[in-house]
């Protein structure tokens, strides 16, 4: 297992199955994450590309197919005969700690200050010392930053600002992975690039990324994979050339366009 | 014949007054606390129960919200004893009262406060790893209290009214002092001119106080 773990994915998902209602928004995903890459997701709205996200760390259950996060199965506990049993809340969490997310709209709480903000976890979770959980807090604040916003609340801070504490809360949970859903989509455009400076630097430094975004250029630039959804399944797949070259591909063409309206 | 008002009487027994607001505030204060814990639990075991929970927490919400105050504290008095069998003072009685009473409005403030946190903070304290309780501690309820203190600054405010009520079983509160005075002084509208704005101040200061702890406490946006 050990000598295992170097080639084994950090994520290793296979067929994925999920559907709401009658409505199937995945539809059979298999998709490998290997330690350091940057896996980009892009495709329209309603692909399923933010319900894949949200089913890597269990935030929507899945039907069908695996997902697992470091060799464990996420949604699922062995049971015996081939049946599945759901996991429980303590599991889950368990298993969350160590799969950072950070949110489109923050999601910061709003009672603490962006320094309790991520030391809760560290706190509550790492059950590490008050003293080294602010350490590590102000650590990834000062990278990001925000070593001048420590005692703010997130009403004061502007969205980039509380974009970027969202981001120190994820990662100063020294995840496995690191799961960004749309982040720079409610910002205003002159902060998006703050926002996506950051992630570069975590890019840059190894980290684990899958990364939902309409941001073309962050994609080709950042991304060491770009992954193309459309109707709940891959539809390309490969590196930023290789998939960006594709135009003769209609729905990726006709995805690009509308993109480009939108950033004109 | 002119009357002529005569408020002797009144500042020679003041300390029934005095004494009388000072249980108010007392019968208030435990009734509050004992209705928020009674609250709290059933919004919680409503929001995460199954129908059957929710029928009984929503029957004993529908059933004090219908039925007057005023016969609530004749039946736990007099009823409730003589059918159990044993006796309580009316200051217990009254409190337990009060108690059941707030927690049916209490319920419904924080069953409304729990449904309004944002859906992307309990999302937001799974992704970190909380476990439910931890989001319930560290996430829920901060943002539940923040939300509903409007609300309930208004229920206190009214549960202290309320408690005006207790007279009427001999619990000597600030009506029942009101009432001792009129009963052996006749001076019927002296004694409420004295007694309206002792009311009218007292629920005022709380209100300012509860206000205070709002702008402290608020989600500004």
């Amino acid at each position: 297992m050990a000598e295992n773990s170097k080639t084994s994915p950090v994520v290793r998902i296979r067929d994925l199955r999920k559907s709401f209602g009658t409505n199937l928004v995945l539809d059979g995903i298999d998709l490998d994450v290997q330690k350091g890459e940057v896996v980009v997701v892009i495709g329209p709205s309603g692909s399923g590309k933010t319900t894949l996200l949200r089913c890597i760390n269990l935030l929507e259950t899945y039907d069908e197919g695996s997902i697992q996060v470091d060799g464990l199965e996420v949604g699922f506990r062995d049971g015996t005969g081939g049946g599945r049993q759901r996991r429980s809340d303590r599991e889950l969490a368990r298993i969350r700690a160590d799969i950072g997310m950070v949110f489109q709209l923050f999601n910061l709480f709003p009672h603490l200050t962006a320094r309790e903000n991520v030391v809760l976890g560290l706190r509550k979770v790492r059950r590490l010392p008050l003293a080294e959980a602010r350490r590590i807090a102000e650590h990834w604040l000062v990278r990001v930053g925000l070593g001048d916003k420590l005692d703010s609340l997130p009403s004061q801070l502007s969205g980039g600002q509380q974009q970027r504490v969202g981001i120190a809360r994820a990662v100063a949970m020294d995840p496995k992975v690191l799961l960004l859903d749309e982040i720079t989509s409610a910002l205003d455009p002159e902060l998006v690039g703050e926002v996506l400076t950051v992630v570069q630097e975590l890019a840059r430094d190894g980290m684990t990324m899958i990364v939902v975004t309409h941001e073309m250029a962050f994609a080709r630039d950042v991304g060491s994979r770009i992954v193309f959804m459309d109707g709940g399944r891959i539809q390309i797949h490969g590196t930023p050339r290789e998939v960006l070259s594709q135009t003769r591909h209609d729905r990726l063409k006709a995805f690009l366009a509308r993109i480009e309206l939108k950033l004109h | 014949m002119a009357y002529h008002l005569n408020f002797g009487y009144i500042w020679r027994h003041f300390d029934k007054l005095t004494w009388g607001l000072v249980l108010s505030l007392e019968l208030a204060f435990v009734s509050i606390l004992i209705g928020m814990a009674i609250g709290l639990s059933l919004a919680l075991a409503y929001t995460g129960g199954g129908r059957r929970v929710r029928g009984i927490v929503a029957g004993y919400v529908e059933f004090i919200r219908n039925v007057p105050l005023l016969l609530l504290v004749y039946l736990v008095f007099y009823g409730v004893p003589s059918i159990g069998g044993f006796a309580y003072d009316a200051t217990t009685s009254f409190i337990i009262t009060l108690s059941v009473y707030a927690g049916a409005y209490m319920v419904e403030v924080f069953r409304a406060g729990l449904a309004a946190i944002p859906k992307g903070l309990i999302d937001a304290g799974k992704a970190i790893g909380l476990n439910a309780w931890q989001r319930l501690i560290w996430v829920r309820l901060p943002t539940m209290f923040r939300i509903v203190l409007p609300s309930l600054s208004n229920a206190y405010v009214s549960l202290f009214k309320d408690t005006s009520l207790a007279s009427v079983i001999a619990v000597p509160e600030l009506t029942y002092g009101a009432q001792w005075i009129k009963t052996n002084s006749f001076r019927v509208i002296e004694v409420w001119m004295v007694v309206t704005p002792m009311y009218l101040i007292t629920g005022y200061a709380l209100l300012f106080a509860l206000q205070q702890i709002e702008r402290r406490f608020a989600i500004q946006r």
